[in-house]
């Protein structure tokens, strides 16, 4: 036992190793080409005059910092996701969540003329809780409660939905397309940490509260009579669960737009490495989530330079061949 | 009994209720009547008649140059794009046997959509003509389809199988067309994006020339083998018991479905849920019997595609919105609604 808990320690250092190195190239590769040297002295002596040290802490570094932060809480989200709904294929953007929080963000500058970051924030919240909970329900009804096939026909249906309402009142207003084009796109680059502050503290914590509740998922996913047997107070932990997913799920999408597919992605590869013990199965989804997110954005940075892929597209390049993987291997009717 | 109507001929004879009759003639009407009221509706009304005798080329006042280039094209690429939709829907939909099916949720419209993208970035500059992008829309449904055929296989085809898969592959399809938005250059993703959004603004008549035989010929031959389809909702097992080839009608089928919703997706771009809906409605007027349904679905689609392009340009006038906004707005809706019907069998 405590040899595979060793093994398990080591294979965490070496992804967060690779974590590390993922970073380091997310700071160092790109238009203007950077040495390790040159982003070392950046931190300890900063230089106003050099361009390279101007691009580091003004561009790589934000992006690189929230990459990591937004992989981690889509892929905590996820996992949460898949423990609650017992169903592999959960995952925020299978929700809909994603289309929500566009949905009402763009109702909120184009209407409501919203325009400080932090409401605009509370209202990605408040569509991606929406979302999820609309999806939830109408996956839920039905004699076979929920079925794999009915939430993800009710997730694609939700952001047709929203996407196609959301497409109507852009075209009605070319002005409001302006103000929320850069977001809709699904990218971290030129996003600063202005607008990452205002939700840090919501995903921080919700990170760190979804840490703790390793064991209690354990129990809740051997099922909820059996849960409830041993004393567990189910429906508050799943409500709980909830709140944090569409606190890290919608502030996500605040701060990066529509990126799917992370949360679907890494709890599967999360359980190859740390199997199915939920203690170890989070913090490893949330390393796993950082590595993925920041070394999609190195790729879509490489790939069309001096464009840019919106990192959306690379992750649902990869992603979606693994939904379809899961679809095919094992999803049973029921 | 219902009241039946009988035709034989001397190869072949079927049977007809009576009531359907009636109805498909009253949809009939209900299309001719909107050939004429498309175009005479607008920011400037035009009387019906002067559409009428406009559209006979008996017409004479400043009004021709609107209706013949303009809106009597809209209208009409509408209708056959709807058309179009409609029987590759209620096709799609008997062969898998799922209400839910249709050919933008199962992924064959984005497919359809990245070989179009493709062909505009890639290959509309150089000396391959823009007529051939229906060409390539079609080829890119058909590859997808068989793609997703060969995908969904694991001792057969499950209907569930199909539809998780084919919503994975959309999603795939849909990364894929935004990446080449992205990475081409401005000009050509400004028409992409033009094409994306799925509008029949700027319809043509080069676009009739291509809807027009298209929708002509595969329906009358998805009719024919609307008996094989109606044995088909049996299952496997029993409809070859009825003497129905069953892997190559399944085949032509598809391949049927495919050819119409690639060419619909060439001429307007990616219009969502028609193919979904005109179905469902067509099998509340007529019954679930094939020979009438794919018509009467013919017939709906085309309604309903042509209501939401009139109520897309009319209403918020001087703004186009483009109609597939509005089919989606009504679309998922409904589609929400089949999934509540039809929750205790997925």
């Amino acid at each position: 036992m405590k040899a595979v808990l060793m093994k398990k320690r080591i294979r965490f250092c070496l992804i967060f190793i690779l974590f590390l190195l993922s970073f380091a190239a997310s700071i160092v590769f790109g238009q203007t080409s950077i040495t390790l040297e040159q982003a070392l002295s950046s931190f300890h002596s900063y230089d106003e005059t050099s361009t390279e040290h101007i691009v580091i802490q003004s561009n790589r570094l934000p992006r690189a910092v929230i990459a990591t932060i937004v992989g981690a809480s889509l892929a905590v989200a996820g996992a949460f996701m898949q423990a609650l709904t017992r169903n592999p294929l959960a995952s925020p953007s299978i929700f809909g969540i994603n289309q929500g929080a566009i949905f009402f963000v763009v109702i909120g500058v184009v209407f409501l003329s919203v325009s400080s970051l932090v409401s605009l924030m509370g209202l990605a919240f408040l569509g991606a809780a929406v979302a999820a909970m609309v999806v939830y329900f109408l996956g839920s009804i039905g004699r076979d409660g929920l079925t794999p096939v009915k939430m993800v026909l009710a997730g694609a249906a939700i952001s047709a939905l929203f996407q196609s309402y959301t497409q109507g009142i852009l075209v009605l207003d070319e002005a409001g397309l302006q103000d929320v084009l850069f977001w809709l796109a699904g990218s971290v680059s030129g996003r600063t940490f202005e607008m990452l502050l205002p939700v840090l503290p919501f995903m921080g914590a919700a990170i760190i509260i979804a840490l703790c509740m390793g064991k209690a998922i354990n129990l809740l996913v051997t099922g909820d009579d059996v849960a409830k047997g041993m004393g567990q107070h189910v429906a508050e932990l799943k409500g709980t669960m909830g709140i944090i997913v569409v606190i890290l799920a919608g502030s996500a999408v605040a701060v990066v737009g529509a990126v799917g597919f992370i949360g679907l992605v890494v709890p599967h590869i999360a359980r190859f490495f740390a199997g199915s013990d939920y203690r170890l199965l989070l913090p490893f989804s949330a390393l796993i989530g950082a590595v993925l997110l920041v070394s999609a954005d190195v790729l879509a940075r490489l790939i069309i330079m001096p464009q840019e892929v919106p990192i959306g597209v690379m992750t649902a390049i990869v992603g979606g061949p693994f939904f379809v993987y899961i679809a095919r291997k094992g999803v049973s009717s029921r | 009994m219902k009241p039946v109507l009988t035709f034989r001929g001397k190869t072949a004879s079927f049977k007809m209720e009576k009531r359907m009759v009636w109805r498909l003639a009253l949809l009939l009407a209900a299309v001719l009547c909107a050939c004429v009221l498309g175009p005479s509706l607008g920011n400037k009304i035009i009387h019906p008649i002067e559409v009428i005798q406009i559209m006979f080329g008996t017409g004479t006042g400043g009004d021709y140059f609107i209706i013949n280039n303009s809106r009597l094209p809209r209208t009409l690429v509408s209708l056959l794009v709807g058309a179009a939709l409609g029987v590759s829907g209620v096709i799609l939909q008997g062969v898998v046997r799922n209400p839910l099916a249709a050919p933008d949720i199962i992924g064959i419209t984005g497919g359809a959509s990245v070989a179009a993208i493709a062909f505009l970035t890639y290959a509309a500059g150089s000396s391959v003509g823009i007529k051939w992008l229906p060409v390539a829309a079609i080829t890119g449904a058909l590859l997808m389809s068989i793609l997703l055929y060969v995908l969904a296989w694991k001792k057969g085809v499950t209907p569930i199988r199909l539809v998780l898969i084919g919503i994975g592959i959309a999603a795939i399809m849909s990364a894929g067309t935004t990446f080449m938005i992205v990475a081409s250059s401005s000009v050509a993703a400004g028409q992409a994006y033009l094409w994306l959004t799925g509008s029949i603004y700027g319809a043509s008549w080069e676009d009739i020339y291509i809807m027009f035989p298209v929708v002509f010929l595969l329906t009358p031959f998805a009719l024919v083998f609307s008996k094989s389809l109606n044995a088909q909702q049996f299952g496997d097992d029993t409809a070859e018991g009825l003497g129905v080839r069953m892997q190559r009608d399944r085949f032509t089928l598809l391949f049927i479905s495919v050819v119409l919703a690639g060419t619909a997706v060439a001429v307007v771009g990616a219009i969502g849920f028609v193919g979904l809906i005109a179905p469902h409605i067509a099998r509340v007027l007529v019954g679930r019997t094939f020979g009438g349904l794919i018509t009467a679905s013919a017939l709906v689609g085309a309604l309903l595609l042509f209501a939401a392009d009139v109520t897309a340009r009319t209403i918020f006038y001087p703004i186009d919105v483009p109609a597939g906004v509005f089919t989606a707005g009504v679309g998922a809706p409904f589609f929400l609604y089949l999934l509540y019907r039809n929750r205790n069998q997925l």
